[in-house]
């Protein structure tokens, strides 16, 4: 098991798994991913519900009139959406970490070091940049482009960080950014 | 020659210190506990694979404290990097030879 001048196969298979676990986060968990999609669904669920209750004409109609919208729930469209969204947030990150912890630690990989945080940064800047510029839509009325770039920035987010954990984030990046540019019709 | 290729050898020919030099090869700094963590060996054991390769001029270390611990990172040097490549060389032609004889 210690030596293995005999074995060069082995040894480059050796010298693969310790570049990958020193450069690349796998644990990152796939069902995270699917926690997070399901509590949106569940946000855009809600979001429905609150549409359709107050008899509102969708979403950006029930935005452009929001403060004197009365609502049986008793929240005008900006307050409801703003707690939906801290739900979906919510929901979001306490699943994502709940099951990339428990991943990472079948995989014997530390949730917390330097790896992890640049992954982290690498994530965090493209999707900051996007969120600010997404608010600043939405400030400004242009609700029907939020959506459509928050995919994309949330696709090149992806793209950034994928080059610190597993590959298939690439992937995933190209899909959400194709999804955002699509996303609004050109015609 | 012949004796500079030996030396090269023997000091990747063990599954600790060829896991080290991967490691750094991949990454800037690198600190004892990540080193120790993923190759799952002793402290001693770790620490005296390191000096091996410290020796060879292979690596460097730097200490620092991060709070109140202590804390060691080790980096590849430029000589160690190119023993590295050339070693990688080395198991591909090994390789390559194999495959011709099958």
């Amino acid at each position: 098991m210690t030596r293995s001048p005999n074995h060069p196969l082995k040894q480059l298979q050796d010298i693969h798994r310790m570049m990958e676990r020193t450069s690349k986060f796998i644990g990152l968990s796939g069902l995270s991913g699917v926690g997070a999609g399901l509590f949106a669904l569940a946000g855009a669920a809600l979001a429905q519900w609150y549409l359709l209750t107050g008899g509102l004409n969708g979403y950006s109609h029930s935005l452009h009139y929001w403060p004197a919208q009365p609502h049986p729930w008793g929240w005008s469209p900006i307050m409801f959406y703003a707690l939906d969204a801290v739900f979906v947030l919510a929901g979001a990150l306490t699943s994502g970490i709940y099951f990339t912890t428990r991943r990472s630690r079948l995989k014997g990989q530390a949730i917390w070091d330097p790896l992890t945080k640049r992954l982290l940064l690498s994530l965090a800047i493209p999707l900051f940049a996007g969120g600010i510029f997404c608010l600043a839509m939405f400030y400004h009325g242009f609700f029907g482009f939020v959506a459509p770039a928050t995919l994309i920035f949330y696709g090149l987010a992806l793209i950034y960080g994928s080059k610190h954990t597993l590959h298939d984030l690439y992937y995933l990046g190209l899909c959400e950014i194709a999804l955002g540019c699509f996303g609004r019709r050109f015609w | 020659m012949k004796g500079s290729i030996s030396q090269l050898r023997k000091a990747f020919d063990h599954r600790i210190r060829l896991g080290v030099m991967s490691m750094l090869m991949v990454e800037e700094w690198v600190d004892f506990t990540h080193l120790r963590d993923n190759l799952e060996v002793s402290d001693g054991n770790l620490a005296s694979h390191l000096k091996a390769l410290d020796k060879e001029g292979y690596i460097e270390l730097r200490k620092q404290f991060i709070g109140r611990k202590p804390n060691t990172s080790y980096r590849a040097t430029e000589k160690g990097r190119a023993a590295f490549m050339s070693h990688l060389a080395f198991l591909e032609k090994i390789i390559n030879l194999q495959r011709g004889e099958q």
